[in-house]
C-alpha cells in the first residue's frame, strides 16, 4: 500500500482544467449536424379548458415541426412519483406555465414570433393561489381535497402536557418561494432513429429519472432510451425533476422531425416555468416549563406544492422530520400536508423542506426564550438532544454529539458574548442597530426512511487495460465535487494515486443506476458503495493470486492489467444494503429517519440601517459536524455557497406572484447576493465520523442552507425589538412594519403589496 | 434581438488572431463568438447584462458580450477565456482558481476569470474590497464568492498581472 493519504486532502478537481479554460462542454455549447431548435407554447392562464388552438397569420407554418399531446406515443405524463403531470396539456390547463404545444425550426430567431402567433382559446375556471385558498376548498383542483400528501408524527402524549405548562408559546412562520438560480439555464438535446431509439444529452441531476420518464412517454424499452449528462452549470435541486419535462419535449420534436432538436430555455422561461422552493406556513404551539424546558407541542407544517404532485410528498417528509430541530421533545404532534394551488409545481431545492420548517423552529426558539425570560443561548442548551435521547420520530441518537460544546465553540468563534454586550450599549444611540443571531440545527443525510432501500442503488468500479480504474456511477457533477470525491474514495480504498482513478461521464448506456444526485446522499451512500465495489476488484485479484494482501500501487496496476489482458472486461458491482438494525415505519412515521445527521451552529452578525431600512450581514460563522471531511476545499465551498443562498433566502430573493405566475423572472428584478453584498463566511468543522459513510463522511450539501435565515432574522429581531416571522424580509418589509407598527404577514409565497 | 436585415463584414482580432466574418450588424457579439467562431467559453446566463457569464475583454475593457452589437466590435481586440492561457500554460488566475476552489459548477468561471483578469490589469494589488467590487458584476450561485476572492488575492500576491 502507498503511504500517501488521498481522503481528507485537497486534490485537484477532476474536471477543473476544463472549467477554468472554458473548454467544458455544457449543453448549449453542443451543436449536432442538422439540429433544429425547439420552443414551448405555454398556457398563460392558471386554470381552464382549452377550447381551440389557432395558428395565426404571418408565419410560414409548414416550415415548423409542430407537436401536440396527440403525438405522444406512450402515456402523456412525466413519470416521477404520481403520474399526474402531463407532458403536454390535453384539454385542460392547471397553471399558467403549463406546456401545451411544441415548435421546432432550423432558425432559432424565428421561434419567438411563432410562439406568440399560436392563439389558444380557453374556458377559464376559478383558480387557487395560496395555501389558505387551497385549504378552504372553494374549488377542488386536485384529488378530492386539494391535498397531495399528509404526514402525522406522534410522540408521547401531547394532549396531557398543556395542563402542566408554565407557558404556552404560539407562533406562525412563513417562507416564500425561492428560485434555484443556477447560472446555466435548463436545456436538452434529443435525437432519434429507429435502430437506437432516443438519445438525450443535457443539464441534469438524475439521468435515471429522465430515462424512466422517456420510456413511459415514448413507450420504448430500456435499451432504446439513452440519457447522457453534459457538464451541468449548477442545479441545487432545480435540475432534479424538470429536466425530464424538457427531455420529453425535445424527444417528441426529434421523433416527429427525424432531426436532432435542442431546447435551451432563456432566463425568463427558466425562472417562470421550472420548479422553485415550496412556499410554507408553520404553526407552533409549545408547552414550556418555568426553566424553559419544552414539555411538548404541536407543529402544523404546510407547503404549497403548486399544480401537480411532483416531489411534494417527499419535500413534505423531510420538512416534517426536521420540524422539531435538534431538540428533545418528550411529547410532540406534527401534522403536515402539501396542498395544491394553480402555480407551476414547486420542487426540489437544496434543503428540501427542512429550511422551511427549521426557519420556523429556530424563530420559535427565540420566542420561547423571550417568553420564559432566558437568553437564546440558554433556551437551546436546556433543550438540546443528547446521545441516547430520541428524535421526533423516536430515533435514538447513538453518536457522541455534544451540542452544548458545539454551541460554545460557535459562541467563541463569533465572539458572541462580548459583541452582544457592546452592541446593546451602542444601539442606545445612532441609526445603525447591530445584533447577533443564532440558529442551531441538524440535517439528515440520504433518502428519508425507507427511501434508500427502495432506491437499491448500484455502483461499479472497472479495472482498465492499463491497470488504472474507472468509477461507474450515475451520480452527477454539478459543482459539488462528485467526480473528485468519488475518485478520492476509490483511490484511497485501492491504495492507488488520485490520478490512477477516472470516473465515467454519466451515460445510462454505461453506468448503473446509483440513484439520484440529491438529498446529500452522494458522498455518504454512493461513496460507501464505491468503496465496496473497489474492494471487489481488489478481492478478485487477491483471490486469483494476481496480487498479495499487501501490495504497491505498481503491483495493483500490473495485476489489473494482467487480468484484463487474460479475461477481458473487469468490473465489480456493489448493491445498496440497508445497515442492520435500522427500522422505519412509513405508516406511523416512526423509526430511523436517516442513517446519519449533520449538526450545526450558525451565528450571524447583522446591522440594520434605520435611514434606509437595509440589512447587512457583517460576519457569519458556520460551524458544523459533518463526519469526516473528505476534501477540505470542496467542503468549505459547499458550506460557503449554501450560506450565501441562505442569506439570499432570508433577505434578497422574493418571487413576486400574480395569478400563479412569477412576475419578476429576470436577474434584474429577482435579486441574489453579489460578491459586494456578502460578509466573510467563516466555515469551521467538527469531525466525529460516521459508521455509515465512506471513510466516516456524512452528507454536507444541504445542511448550510438551513441555518442562515433564522440566524439572521433572530438578529434582526434583537436589533429592532420587533418580531418578524416571514421571509424573505426585504428593506421595504422592515420599513412597512416599522412605520405601520406591526410586522407584515405574507400569504403563502405571495409577498404583501403585489396582489 | 433578432438579427434580420443584411449582413456586413466585420473584422477584429480575437485572442491574437485576425478574423473577418459576415454578420448581422445588430447580432450580439456573444452569438457571433459562440456560433460562428466556436468560442463557447463565454456563456449566456441571463441575456441582459446582469450575470456577467458572457464577459470578455474588448480593447482591454470588461464587457458583457450579450450587450455588444457585432458592429461595435469592428476593428477591436477581443480576449475571451480561450485566450487566457498561453498554450498549455495556465494563466496565474486559472491556477489559483483551481487551487483555492474558485470554480465549482464552472458556468460563471469564464466570465469571472475575465473580470478578475481585468481587475488585476487595472489594479495589480487589490484590497479585498477592490476584489469584491471588481467581481460584483458577475454572479456565482455556487461559491458564496469567498474562495473566488481568495483565488484572486492569491494570484495578485504572486505579482503576476497576466
Amino acid at each position: 500500500m502507498k503511504a500517501e493519504q488521498i481522503v481528507g486532502v485537497a486534490v485537484p478537481r477532476k474536471e477543473g482544467q476544463e472549467k477554468v479554460t472554458g473548454r467544458a462542454q455544457y449543453v448549449d455549447d453542443i451543436t449536432l449536424h442538422g439540429m433544429l431548435c425547439g420552443a414551448t407554447v405555454r398556457s398563460g392562464i392558471p386554470r381552464g379548458k382549452i377550447k381551440k388552438i389557432t395558428f395565426g397569420p404571418g408565419i410560414t407554418w409548414d416550415e415548423f415541426v409542430i407537436v401536440t399531446a396527440k403525438d405522444i406515443p406512450g402515456k402523456n405524463c412525466i413519470a416521477l412519483i404520481t403520474d399526474d403531470q402531463p407532458c403536454l396539456a390535453d384539454g385542460v390547463v392547471n397553471h399558467p406555465e403549463e406546456p401545451i404545444l411544441l415548435l421546432a425550426h432550423a432558425n432559432r430567431y424565428v421561434l419567438p414570433k411563432a410562439v406568440e402567433a399560436v392563439v389558444i382559446e380557453y374556458d377559464p375556471l376559478p383558480a387557487l393561489f395560496t395555501i389558505e385558498e387551497s385549504e378552504q376548498q372553494a374549488e377542488i383542483i386536485w384529488g378530492t381535497d386539494n391535498v397531495f400528501k399528509r404526514h402525522q408524527v406522534e410522540k408521547g402524549d401531547v394532549d396531557r402536557v398543556w395542563a402542566k405548562a408554565d407557558y404556552i408559546v404560539e407562533g406562525e412562520y412563513r417562507t416564500g418561494a425561492q428560485e434555484q438560480l443556477y447560472i446555466e439555464n435548463n436545456g436538452m438535446i434529443a435525437s432519434f432513429d429507429r435502430q437506437h431509439g432516443i438519445t438525450v444529452w443535457g443539464s441534469m441531476q438524475c439521468p435515471y429519472y429522465v430515462h424512466k420518464a422517456l420510456m413511459r412517454l415514448c413507450d420504448l424499452p430500456e435499451d432504446k432510451v439513452r440519457v447522457v449528462q453534459t457538464e451541468t452549470g449548477g442545479a441545487f435541486g432545480g435540475k432534479e425533476e424538470y429536466p425530464s419535462m424538457i427531455a420529453a419535449h425535445a424527444a417528441l420534436l426529434a421523433m416527429k422531425s427525424g432531426k436532432p432538436v435542442k431546447i435551451v430555455y432563456d432566463r425568463m422561461e427558466d425562472m417562470a416555468a421550472t420548479t422553485k422552493r415550496h412556499p410554507s406556513r408553520t404553526r407552533h404551539r409549545t408547552a414550556v416549563n418555568r426553566e424553559g424546558k419544552i414539555l411538548g407541542g404541536e407543529i402544523e407544517f404546510v407547503v404549497d406544492g403548486g399544480a401537480y404532485a411532483t416531489l411534494s410528498s417527499v419535500v413534505l417528509s423531510r420538512g416534517t422530520i426536521h420540524a422539531g430541530g435538534p431538540y428533545d421533545w418528550p411529547n410532540l404532534r406534527i401534522s403536515a400536508k402539501a396542498v395544491a394551488t394553480n402555480a407551476p409545481p414547486h420542487g426540489a431545492f437544496r434543503g428540501f423542506g427542512a429550511p422551511q420548517s427549521l426557519f420556523a423552529m429556530e424563530r420559535h426558539m427565540d420566542h420561547i426564550a423571550g417568553t420564559v425570560g432566558v437568553s437564546p443561548v440558554e433556551i437551546r442548551r436546556r433543550n438540546f438532544l443528547k446521545t441516547g435521547m430520541t428524535t421526533t420520530t423516536g430515533q435514538t441518537i447513538r453518536e457522541p454529539i455534544d451540542l452544548d460544546q458545539l454551541l460554545e465553540r460557535g459562541l467563541a468563534l463569533s465572539d458572541y458574548r462580548a459583541k452582544k454586550e457592546r452592541f446593546e450599549k451602542e444601539n442606545q444611540r445612532g441609526t445603525r442597530k447591530k445584533a447577533m443571531g443564532i440558529a442551531t440545527f441538524l440535517h439528515g443525510a440520504g433518502f428519508t426512511g425507507s427511501g434508500e432501500r427502495y432506491l437499491a442503488s448500484v455502483v461499479g468500479v472497472e479495472g482498465c487495460a492499463d491497470g488504472r480504474v474507472r468509477v461507474l456511477v450515475s451520480s452527477t457533477e454539478f459543482g459539488q465535487g462528485t467526480k473528485t470525491v468519488l475518485c478520492q474514495i476509490a483511490a484511497e480504498t485501492l491504495g492507488l494515486t488520485y490520478e490512477d482513478v477516472q470516473i465515467a461521464q454519466p451515460d445510462t448506456d454505461e453506468v448503473p443506476n446509483s440513484g439520484p444526485t440529491v438529498a446529500s446522499r452522494t458522498v455518504m451512500v454512493v461513496g460507501r458503495l464505491v468503496q465496496s465495489a473497489a474492494r471487489g476488484l481488489q478481492q478478485t485479484l487477491i483471490g486469483l493470486d494476481l496480487l498479495r494482501d499487501r501490495y504497491s500501487r505498481d503491483e495493483f496496476r500490473a495485476a489489473c492489467a494482467k487480468y484484463v489482458a487474460e479475461n477481458g472486461e473487469f468490473k465489480s458491482w456493489a448493491h445498496y444494503e440497508a445497515p442492520p438494525g435500522i427500522f422505519w415505519d412509513d405508516e406511523k412515521y416512526r423509526g430511523e429517519a436517516y442513517a446519519a445527521y449533520a449538526w450545526a451552529v450558525y451565528i450571524a452578525e447583522v446591522s440594520v440601517d434605520l435611514t434606509s431600512y437595509s440589512v447587512t450581514v457583517d460576519d457569519f460563522v458556520a460551524l458544523q459536524e459533518v463526519g469526516k471531511v473528505l476534501h477540505p476545499v470542496l467542503a468549505r465551498g459547499q458550506v460557503a455557497g449554501g450560506v450565501a443562498q441562505g442569506i439570499g433566502f432570508a433577505l434578497y430573493e422574493k418571487v413576486v406572484w400574480q395569478g400563479g405566475r412569477m412576475q419578476n423572472s429576470q436577474m434584474t428584478n429577482y435579486i441574489m447576493p453579489t460578491s459586494a453584498d456578502l460578509p466573510p463566511i467563516r466555515v469551521y468543522f467538527e469531525e466525529l465520523g460516521n459508521v455509515h459513510g465512506a471513510f466516516g463522511a456524512k452528507g454536507i450539501g444541504e445542511l448550510p442552507i438551513d441555518g442562515p435565515a433564522p440566524a439572521i432574522v433572530n438578529a434582526i429581531e434583537d436589533a429592532l425589538g420587533m418580531r418578524f416571522d416571514s421571509i424573505p424580509l426585504l428593506s421595504e418589509d422592515i420599513f412597512q412594519a416599522m412605520t405601520a407598527g406591526s410586522a407584515p404577514r405574507n400569504e403563502s409565497g405571495t409577498p404583501q403589496g403585489f396582489r | 434581438m433578432s438579427p434580420l436585415g443584411a449582413q456586413c463584414e466585420v473584422s477584429f482580432v480575437v485572442n491574437g488572431e485576425a478574423r473577418s466574418v459576415l454578420a448581422y450588424p445588430m447580432e450580439r457579439l456573444l452569438d457571433l463568438l459562440r456560433r460562428q467562431l466556436g468560442l463557447t467559453g463565454a456563456k449566456e446566463g441571463c441575456g441582459e447584462g446582469e450575470c456577467g457569464s458572457c464577459a470578455v475583454l474588448l480593447d482591454g475593457a470588461l464587457v458583457n458580450s450579450c450587450l455588444i452589437p457585432v458592429l461595435q466590435a469592428q476593428g477591436s481586440k477581443i480576449v475571451t477565456i480561450e485566450g487566457l492561457a498561453q498554450g498549455s500554460q495556465l494563466h496565474a488566475l486559472q491556477q489559483t482558481f483551481l487551487d483555492c476552489g474558485g470554480a465549482q459548477c464552472g458556468i460563471c468561471t469564464p466570465g469571472i476569470l475575465m473580470a478578475a483578469c481585468h481587475l488585476l490589469n487595472t489594479k495589480p494589488q487589490p484590497t479585498l474590497d477592490d476584489i469584491k467590487e471588481g467581481l460584483s458584476g458577475n454572479l456565482c450561485r455556487c461559491t458564496g464568492y469567498s474562495q473566488i476572492c481568495e483565488a484572486v488575492a492569491e494570484a495578485a500576491s504572486h505579482g503576476d498581472d497576466g
